[in-house]
């Protein structure tokens, strides 16, 4: 039989906690599987809907901020300006929205099953990511029809999805541990969301923020993924600040350091609270 | 000691309970003061500990553990039995790592395996088949351990027609049985089971013990709580009885089960004077005794004594003692009286206090409870005197697996009865042996067992 021994003993920390979490790892891919799963069963719109809300949306911004606004473009069509901000934007809101509601949702889970509890914020980001691919390929399409072929910056865009996961990450973990015990962060994410799709470069192109704000602007750490996102997509023809790409690593590292630091810390008290 | 697998050591814990104080606020003003105070500390104290609260009299500590300690070794099967509240619950929560004790460890060797509830993780609008692979990952069990295992859960849960029809169009029977199969496939080398069996009808439940029983007999240890001591007694070979949040005994199933029985309620129960007299009668006391023990829960198998003790005021003539006992449907179950087979004092009655008393044989009534109204009459013209329900007793089944289906079926009683078989040659219409006349002694052995 299995040696292994376990201590069970008030206030000491799991040794073994990153043992468990891979021995729990099929439980990432159930989780995200159920929740796609339950999304589009029983819509009539079905998985059409992962393709309609960024097309959507980009048509939206385009008319708004392309042609009514007039906001410039340096050189790119203004909709694939939007649409490669936007991939970006929507893996982490929704990652965000999800993800800082997940463990209350799950509540019946947390009080009657034992698992590693990291593995429900990160199920979500792993939902996120699935609709992000499939808009991905939306985006594809696009820069067929308009004619833009990616550059050799392409090859940075696994550097730039994973910092935008990180900081989807980040935000999921601070926001559901914190969920748990002050419900009113419910009523706090949906705005921070709406607030940060104006605030951060998904609309229109960083460029036009003026120079002398431009680092404190890049203290969103969104502000130079979705730069450096789309500056990946699209080629050299977006510029690209390389300090707000800094910060903005700097800005994720310390917030989802921070974020799995406290989360592994109230996990304890998850279950007596929810 | 090496084959101890769970070996606890003075587990406690200690649950805050807030009680937020519903008085009228006088002003606006104190009710925003009171809150952002309240809120200043709850800001405060975030970034300290989670869990601990400072002295504040809206918050109470309630220790729902204290020093709880314990052995089992490997292959092992414990009972956790007591009242509701004792603190089962928790013990099998803070084993399950689902929360952490205030005090005290608890080692454990092998992996654990928890059923605290039929059906977590299920989801309503996916189909059975998919809510299987989801509850099966859930409990821990690999994808392709569920794969390997997936015609027997669907065999065991007797929903193959269903299997792909969403979870919320099945019955709330079907429920049960799709998330106890699934649950009873699970093989861990220690699995903690809390009172899930009080779900589903006598079949599934035959069953499921059946499962618990052979995953026990595979070397698995077993921890159990129920408040079915039928099954406890079936399944455990050893219990610990738990009551406000301490242990109060360990040990042998029986002995364990007996003394929780004990003090589960007073026993001997005196009544009230008003309810209990008239001019002729005055009714004291009453009691049951099993094995020379009084009881209130007494073993259906063994028989037992109902003693009443009162007082004669009047002497009222042909007067007869009866009791009749009625189940919780309210059927009459039987009525006996004195003059049935009567001694020399009852056929002549004289004042004074007396003790009557009487005996029941065992394998002949229905488990549950039974509610025994004491009165006096006179040879079945009128009714002297009168008390309702004033014997409670329970009656309960020792060993839950062939012979409770007996005390399902229709009837009043549910009578134990000796069967014999003897094949039939061809003896043109010679009549059959009574087989109460062959063995003459079969008879009064109803009454002796």
């Amino acid at each position: 039989m299995s040696s292994d021994i376990l201590v069970i003993e008030a206030g000491r920390t799991e040794r073994e906690y990153w043992k468990d979490l891979w021995r729990y790892r099929e439980l990432f891919y159930f989780l995200a599987w159920r929740d796609i799963l339950v999304r589009y069963k029983q819509t009539a719109v079905g998985v059409a809907w992962s393709v309609l809300r960024p097309l959507l949306t980009m048509i939206v911004f385009t008319v708004v901020f392309g042609k009514l606004a007039k906001l410039p473009a340096y050189g790119v069509p203004y909709a694939l300006l939007v649409l490669a901000g936007m991939l970006p934007w929507q893996l982490f809101s929704n990652a965000m929205q999800e993800g800082s509601s997940t463990l209350v949702v799950n509540s019946n889970l947390i009080t009657k099953i034992y698992f590693p509890r990291l593995i429900a914020p990160v199920s979500t980001v792993v939902v996120s990511l699935v609709d992000f691919l499939i808009s991905m390929a939306i985006l594809a399409c696009f820069m067929a029809w308009y004619r833009v072929a990616p550059g050799a910056s392409l090859l940075a865009l696994p550097f730039f999805l994973a910092l935008v996961v990180a900081a989807s990450l980040a935000a999921t973990c601070w926001l559901s541990a914190l969920t748990v015990k002050y419900r009113d962060f419910r009523f706090v994410v949906p705005f921070i969301v709406q607030f940060g799709l104006y605030v951060s470069p998904v609309a229109f192109s960083s460029r036009i923020v003026p120079e002398k704000w431009r680092l404190l602007y890049s203290l969103n750490p969104m502000v130079g993924a979705i730069d450096g996102f789309r500056w990946a997509v699209l080629g050299g023809r977006v510029q690209i600040s390389w300090p707000g790409v800094f910060i903005s690593i700097g800005v994720v590292a310390a917030l989802l350091s921070g974020g799995v630091w406290y989360f592994r810390r109230t996990e304890r008290g998850f279950a007596d609270v929810i | 000691m090496s084959d101890t697998v769970i070996q606890a050591c003075d587990l406690s814990k200690k649950y805050v309970i807030s009680h937020e104080r519903q008085a009228g606020y006088a002003t606006l003003r104190e009710t925003l003061v009171s809150s952002a105070a309240r809120l200043g500390r709850r800001m405060a104290r975030a970034f300290t500990s989670p869990t601990q609260l400072e002295a504040d009299p809206s918050h109470e500590e309630i220790w729902a553990l204290r020093d709880v300690s314990f052995d089992v070794k490997q292959g092992g099967r414990l009972g956790i039995i007591g009242r509701n509240g004792a603190g089962k619950s928790t013990l099998l929560k803070i084993l399950s790592r689902i929360t952490d004790p205030t005090a005290g460890r608890v080692v454990i060797r092998g992996r654990v395996a928890s059923l605290l509830e039929v059906g977590t993780g299920f989801h309503p609008e996916l189909t059975g088949r998919e809510n299987i692979y989801l509850n099966g990952a859930i409990l821990g069990m690999t994808r392709s351990e569920i794969k390997e295992k997936f015609d027997e859960i669907v065999a065991f849960s007797e929903v193959e027609n269903f299997l792909d029809t969403p979870l919320k169009r099945y019955s709330s029977g079907m429920q049960v049985r799709l998330a106890f199969a699934v649950a009873a496939h699970l093989d861990p080398e220690i699995l903690v089971v809390d009172e899930v069996l009080a779900v589903g009808d006598f079949a599934f439940q035959k069953k499921c013990l059946g499962k618990m029983r052979d995953v026990a007999r595979g070397g698995r240890t077993v921890l159990f709580v129920s408040h079915d001591m039928g099954a406890i007694n079936t399944l455990c070979e050893r219990a610990l009885l738990l009551h406000a949040g301490s242990v109060v005994t360990t040990g042998n199933t029986r002995e364990v089960v007996a003394r929780y029985l004990e003090s589960a309620d007073e026993v001997y129960s005196p009544l009230r004077e008003a309810v209990q007299g008239c001019g002729e009668l005055r009714l004291i006391a009453t009691n049951a005794m099993q094995d020379g023990r009084p009881a209130k829960f007494l073993d259906c198998r063994r028989p037992f004594s109902i003693f009443i003790e009162y007082e004669v005021l009047r002497v009222v003539r042909n007067s007869r003692l009866f009791v009749m006992f009625r189940n919780a449907k309210g059927e009459i179950v039987f009525g006996t009286c004195d003059y049935d087979d009567p001694t020399e004092q009852a056929l002549y009655r004289q004042p004074g206090r007396f003790l009557s008393s009487f005996t029941v044989p065992g394998r002949l009534l229905k488990t549950g409870p039974l509610y025994g109204t004491v009165g006096m009459d006179v040879r079945g013209e009128r009714v002297v005197f009168g008390a309702a329900d004033v014997i409670k007793i329970e009656l309960y089944e020792p060993s839950a697996d062939t012979h409770s289906e007996r005390h399902q079926r229709d009837g009043a009683v549910a009578p134990l009865l000796q069967w014999t078989m003897t094949p039939v040659a061809d003896r043109g219409d010679q009549s059959p042996q009574d087989p109460t006349l062959v063995e003459s002694s079969s008879g009064a052995d109803l009454a002796r067992k």
